[in-house]
């Protein structure tokens, strides 16, 4: 039992260290880690918890996090695996703030970043490949899918909320009841 | 230093203030972490001067390249910079606070009731690709900020290439591009 909940604190506390540059970045790992590693999530469960923190308010990691946590083990699983992803942030920048801002600004650790970048995009892109195998089970989702993309690249402005709205109202349209 | 800075630094913000704007910001934001920062931005740069704009600016970049959510390392430095250690503590909590709220009511006392429904089915029928969708998108928006050099391109497709047949962990992939970062972008890379 106790092992049990220290590893939901320890995965998402290893999901929070390595989430950088936004809630996006943190989808990889989570699939990876709670999907793959510990099966605790089907990939279709993932993507529903996903869908819900995008479709509420406050950031997506944080979301995803307390959600998954209930999942696991109730409320407190859900204080544990928040807490586990916010631990890196409130360490790095409370702990050793000033310390940090000025190394982030070496140019060392901006040559690492651009390198980071290029691998968290080769990381989102399977994670589209192995999520969309989970999505996109029939002609009516794959249009979905296919329709919402077509209108984010032509309005890249608008709130992610109104797309998950359409993906909602369409899946009322088009399931097969 | 600026009269609004002057401002701020004669007459103390108070932490129960820091607070209630970021309960605000993440009470009230939707679309995630990147969709809070204009937010925040309004709030604290224009509304109440609490911080120059280019001094938020600096931060920006600074909540994008420590781990964590963006939103919230935004909101720690800016409580840090007006009240220190209890500022940035409570500008942390008014951000985790409404999320693990909401999230923990849907989860707990809402779906367990609807998840049998076949609406609430049908619903998530049409979320998941969606979600799909708006992921895809993300990759194609980052890569046009992020690949704009060739040897940034390369990287991409041979860790695109170790990730999908090699099944790396994640971890190691971002570790991985890091290293190579730093051999690759040795000269001024533009």
């Amino acid at each position: 039992m106790l092992t049990y909940f220290l590893s939901i604190y320890g995965t998402f506390l290893k999901i929070g260290m390595f989430t950088i540059g936004g809630g996006y970045a943190m989808i990889p790992l989570m699939e990876r880690e709670i999907i793959l590693r510990h099966g605790w999530l089907t990939a279709m469960e993932f993507l529903d918890i996903v869908a819900i923190a995008e479709a509420t308010p406050g950031p997506l990691a944080i979301n995803a996090a307390t959600f998954i946590g209930y999942r696991l083990g109730g409320l407190g699983g859900s204080l544990l695996a928040t807490f586990g992803v916010v631990t890196p942030s409130l360490v790095t920048l409370l702990l050793f703030g000033s310390l940090l801002i000025r190394l982030i600004l070496d140019p060392r650790a901006e040559r690492f970043l651009k390198g980071l970048r290029p691998a968290l995009i080769a990381l989102i892109s399977v994670a589209v490949i192995t999520l969309g195998q989970a999505a996109l089970v029939d002609l009516p989702t794959i249009l979905i899918a296919a329709g919402i993309f077509a209108a984010s690249m032509i309005f890249p402005r608008l709130s992610p909320l109104y797309l998950i709205g359409a993906g909602a109202l369409l899946g009322l349209l088009l399931y097969p009841y | 230093m600026n009269q609004s800075q002057q401002a701020a630094q004669q007459k103390k913000v108070s932490l129960f203030t820091i607070f209630l704007v970021f309960l605000k910001v993440g009470a009230f934001t939707f679309g995630g972490g990147y969709a809070m920062l204009p937010i925040i931005q309004r709030e604290i740069v224009t509304r109440r001067k609490w911080i120059e704009e280019n001094l938020f600016f600096d931060m920006l970049i600074v909540a994008q390249s420590l781990p964590g959510a963006v939103a919230l390392n935004s909101a720690i430095q800016v409580g840090l910079r007006l009240r220190g250690f209890a500022g940035g503590s409570l500008a942390a909590l008014g951000v985790i606070i409404p999320s693990f709220c909401i999230i923990y009511a849907i989860a707990a006392f809402f779906l367990p009731h609807f998840q049998d429904n076949a609406y609430i089915k049908a619903l998530f029928y049409g979320l998941r690709p969606a979600v799909v969708a708006l992921i895809a998108a993300a990759v194609i928006n980052l890569g046009r900020s992020i690949l704009d050099h060739r040897r940034s391109i390369a990287l991409a497709a041979v860790l695109l290439a170790a990730a999908l047949l090699l099944k790396i962990h994640p971890v190691f992939v971002l570790i991985a591009g890091g290293l190579a970062g730093l051999i690759l972008f040795q000269e001024k890379a533009d």
